[in-house]
């Protein structure tokens, strides 16, 4: 009899992909080198906003091992390339077209405008420096209040307004809920407050880079990029090439979270003067550079009112957000807010909802996806708003969440925004959550810090949260009017010595798809998990995908391994039938071998492998082949959902936060690989609380970016992160025959509000209920000190008039 | 500039521009790309390797400086076939995603063991603050430096001999 053999789903395995990345043999993409390979610079514009009046490349052109300088007249001539974007969010959505290199006018400090290739990285960034350019200054626009006033100067004069879009969503015209107005205006609470969503930067440790061959019978282009396949077709449309004429490759990818997902300007030149010359080109950022000109993230403004019953209960949501698009439209940048909407009515029952949001232009870096996406500004909102309408019910903040959410039994619920969460068991979490936490504990102990008026006083954080990931049903995204759809595909290849290849289209970057892909498959073909190789990355060998973001690998890319497992099995079966002579009915499946029911007669899939390579003795007809393929579209998302609390310790004499504890209990289905989900939450809290306490990416009044290198822009380090307390539950969802849920951005959608919550929960007493994030020590002191809402000119450059303000409304 | 470096345990002669960073003479011309760049302010550690057995950036150190040293990267620590404590470490706690900071994160952390081989969180956290990881949130490369720690011992066997040899050989 078959032996039980221990399921790979589920268990701890330590990760295939560690042993090249811990021994220094890693594929980057700047260590790609290939013969006569020359290297690209480009020249970055100083200015935030100038018309270039003239512009001297001669001088560059003499300069030591210079090959060419190229500027947009000479690699655009016609002036016809634009950079793509693949979410008109409206029919009117304003998109000026962004060159591939300035074209007579810089609308952002670090937009390219000339490049340099020389023989050596060296030699070309030696020679921008002889490029003479003069500039004609125009007014910056960087506030977005600022931007839509009356007689603003305009980031993009042709337009006529620095308004991008407006979209908008209301449950009483979906007919998914009430209307907002009315719910306001008979409700015996109301509160309105502004949000901030500070500037960040991706900062993936690996700064972005391409390198283009254009010998040979197709243009390859290798590039750090999280989304490989997206980028053949864009750039096949972007530049006219023909797609089947081009191959793209990310090798390893150190890290993307969002901030590797745009199509770049940069990417684009390196094929054009790559063609030009007919030879291979580099491209390499600094992290100055990556930090100028890669996307940034968050950048919103946001009004939220929110009203309730005298008993706690909810009664309306209503959202009016100003997004920064930055000086051009990115890849997916007006969609972000979008994917927001959905999330405003988080795991509350609002019976009414509306939500609206204007997409700003201003002279900065174009903004776009940033670990969560919309999720994380929603939830924060959300989350916020949620305790100080405790604060003003007088209510304990997680009795008011208890009061108002989904409850285990009601699912599925569909919510006002529309969705339909399919599970979810928001009192398993939190129970667990506040068990860890010492919940009633920690309260007894900020209230004796508060009566004895202790200088470092103590607040309690709580984030109670879900998502939705697995990005996307197809119909949903192109009734958003997203551009693709949110398949993903898979084939797996039974080889003739038994081993298996697997490709997928979501192609990772650090979350482990090898391991995790391997052990899906192990379970499905019942082969051994050190005989399966996944293959990703290469749109060669993983002809077609989706690419990977918005939590969707495993939830999407991972049910298409699955699907494309079953068909292997299932043309395996009639070879096995055909061997054991007996009828397919006679057969059953599990661990890698088919066996004649009620006998010891059986056969591998090995054995199958292998006679349907040599393919002598087939059934009659029988294509040789195992191979076998499958695209997967979800029905719906998966709603991951947990509760987060945190302790901060606030010096009232200092402005210090320290963390002193952080649980979370997250649920996020059926677990593949624990340990790869654990590392997840750990990265992902470290991002949500670097925003609610570190990082801000700040420009001064001309518009320059005075954050622009590790020195000022403030990563955390190991010294300022708390380990972390993490547990499960597991609700396993019903949207996918996984039951999986996605885990890539929960830590970093509920950690943000929860640290947040923690230090207003720890100095409400001094009169303050809300600090603008980062919440520095300048911040919070200041807070203290004035007993203030409003964290307006903290001391921070940032915080400038853009402070939040006053509690208004408040009991009729 | 004629230098002469050991690296990874073999001996190169180069001429080098006198502005040339270690960093790029080790990737570009030695061929060691397992130490990689991610900063150009000496902030994130990402290139941190072994200079005469004690931790260096190396995109702050010169290529002349390291003239007449020997210099051990990422490359050069596995022995035998045999992964060094603090990469087995590293694996086994799962310290490590997209695992571009990790070269400097190991190289640091061999570094930090040599001084002190018994450090608590703390010291680890404080040890380890001249490298960025974006992925992992650290605590599972905490984790894996005491753990490490824990396998290098006196009387964990070779293995401890073998951090002697790597991180403060070479004097
Ligand atoms: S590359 Fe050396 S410290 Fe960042
Ligand atoms: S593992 Fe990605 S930066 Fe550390």
């Amino acid at each position: 009899m078959t032996a039980t053999i221990e399921p790979e789903v589920g268990k701890a395995r330590l990760r295939k992909e560690d042993e090249r990345l811990i021994t220094g043999r890693t594929r980057w993409t700047d260590n790609i080198v290939l013969p006569g390979m020359l290297h690209l610079a480009v020249l970055r514009s100083p200015m935030a906003h100038a018309k270039i009046v003239s512009l001297d490349v001669s001088a560059a052109k003499d300069s030591p091992g210079v090959i060419a300088v190229y500027t947009a007249k000479d690699l655009d001539p016609d002036g016809s390339i634009g950079m793509p974007c693949a979410w008109p969010i409206t029919p009117d959505m304003k998109s000026p077209r962004r060159p591939v290199l300035a074209d007579g006018q810089v609308n952002f400090a670090g937009e390219g405008i000339a490049v340099v290739v020389a023989r050596s990285s060296a030699e070309a960034h030696d020679a921008l420096e002889a490029i003479d350019v003069e500039y004609d200054e125009l007014p910056v626009v960087l506030d977005m209040e600022a931007a839509l006033a009356e007689g603003a100067p305009l980031v993009h004069e042709d337009l006529g307004t620095n308004e991008s879009a407006v979209w908008k969503f209301d449950s009483a015209e979906a007919g998914t809920g009430g209307n907002v107005e009315d719910a306001i205006s008979s409700s015996k609470i109301v509160l309105k407050r502004r949000f901030r969503q500070q500037r960040l930067i991706p900062a993936f440790m690996e700064p972005r880079a391409c390198v283009v061959d254009p010998t040979g019978t197709q243009i390859s282009v290798w590039s750090a990029t999280q989304v490989p396949h997206i980028l053949r077709v864009m750039t096949a449309l972007t530049l006219g090439i023909p797609e089947h004429k081009l191959r793209v490759i990310a090798p390893d990818v150190g890290g993307g979270f969002g901030g590797k997902i745009g199509v770049l300007p940069e990417e684009m030149m390196t094929v054009l003067v790559a063609q030009k010359l007919g030879k291979p080109v580099k491209w390499n950022e600094s992290r100055s550079e990556s930090i100028l000109t890669a996307h940034h993230g968050r950048d919103q403004i946001q009004d939220i009112t929110i009203s309730a019953n005298a008993d706690g209960t909810v009664t309306g949501l209503k959202v009016e957000l100003l997004a920064n698009m930055g000086a051009y439209i990115g890849l997916v940048g007006p969609g972000v807010p979008i994917l927001g909407a959905f999330m405003f009515n988080a795991i509350y029952k609002f019976p009414a909802y509306h939500f609206a949001c204007t997409n700003v232009f201003t002279t900065t870096t174009l903004t776009d996806a940033y670990r969560g996406a919309g999720r994380p500004e929603a939830t924060f909102a959300v989350e916020r708003i949620m305790d100080e309408l405790a604060d003003e019910l007088g209510m304990d903040p997680m009795e008011l969440r208890e009061k108002n959410w989904i409850k285990h039994e009601e699912f599925p619920f569909t919510t006002v925004a529309g969705l339909t969460y399919d599970t979810g068991n928001y009192e398993a979490a939190t129970e667990k959550a506040k068990e860890l936490f010492d919940y009633d504990g920690l309260r007894r102990e900020q209230q004796q810090r508060r009566d004895s008026g202790d200088p470092v006083q103590l607040g309690i954080g709580i984030s109670t949260f879900t998502e939705m990931c697995g990005l996307a049903p197809s119909r949903v995204l192109g009734s958003l009017d997203y551009a693709a759809g949110g398949w993903e595909y898979a084939s797996v290849r039974m080889l003739p010595t038994g081993k298996v290849e697997v490709t997928t289209g979501a192609s990772g970057h650090g979350q482990g798809h090898e391991t995790a892909w391997s052990q899906i498959l192990a379970d499905q073909l019942g082969v051994p998990f050190d005989d399966i190789e996944v293959l990703h990355g290469d749109t060669q060998s993983s002809h077609k995908g989706m690419d990977t973001y918005g939590s969707r690998s495993l939830v999407v890319g991972g049910v298409a391994v699955v699907k494309a497992a079953e068909k292997v099995v299932a043309k395996a079966k009639p070879v096995a039938a055909h061997l054991l002579e007996c009828s397919e009915d006679d057969l059953e499946f599990a661990g890698g071998k088919f066996t004649v029911k009620g006998t010891d007669q059986s056969t591998t899939m090995q054995d199958i492998a292998f006679t349907v390579f040599a393919a002598h003795n087939l059934p009659d007809g029988m294509e040789p082949s195992l191979d076998s393929d499958a695209t997967f579209d979800p029905e719906n998302f998966s709603y991951p959902h947990g509760t987060h609390l945190c302790a901060a310790e606030v010096d009232t004499e200092t402005g210090r936060v320290k963390l002193r504890s952080y649980v979370c209990v997250d649920d996020v289905g059926v677990v593949v690989n624990p340990l790869i989900v654990e590392g997840q939450v750990h990265g992902g809290l470290a991002q949500g609380i670097a925003q609610a306490l570190f990082e801000e990416a700040v420009h001064d009044e001309s518009g320059t970016l005075t954050t622009g290198t590790f020195a000022d822009y403030l990563l955390p380090s190991a010294a300022d992160l708390p380990s972390f307390t993490t547990a499960r539950t597991e609700t396993p969802s019903t949207t996918n025959p996984l039951g999986a849920k996605g885990v890539g951005e929960a830590g970093t959608i509920a950690s943000t509000p929860a640290v947040v919550n923690a230090v207003i929960d720890a100095v409400r007493h001094f009169g303050v209920n809300d600090i603008d994030m980062p919440l520095t020590p300048m911040r919070v002191w200041h807070a203290v000190q004035h007993g203030t809402t409003d964290a307006g000119g903290a001391g921070s450059e940032a915080g400038g008039g853009l402070g939040s303000i006053d509690a208004s409304g408040g009991a009729q | 500039m004629r230098i002469t470096v050991t690296v990874d345990g073999t001996k190169y002669t180069d001429e080098v521009e006198p502005r040339t960073l270690l960093v790029h003479y080790l990737r570009e011309r030695v061929g060691k790309v397992g130490t990689v760049v991610g900063c150009d302010t000496s902030n994130c550690g990402a290139c941190t390797v072994h200079l005469d057995g004690h931790s260096v950036k190396s995109c702050s150190v010169l290529a002349v400086q390291a003239d007449g040293s020997e210099v051990t990267t990422v490359e050069g620590l596995a022995r035998d076939g045999r992964l060094h404590p603090v990469q087995q470490a590293f694996h086994d706690n799962h310290a490590l995603q997209c695992g571009f900071c990790t070269p400097g994160m190991i190289m640091a952390s061999i570094d930090l063991l040599a001084d002190n081989p018994d450090p608590d969180e703390t010291a680890v956290r404080e040890g380890l603050e001249g490298n960025l990881c974006r992925c992992t949130g650290y605590q599972n490369i905490v984790r894996a430096v005491r753990d490490a720690a824990q396998h290098m011992s006196p009387g964990a066997g070779p293995e401890a001999e073998q951090i002697k040899h790597v991180g403060v050989g070479g004097e």
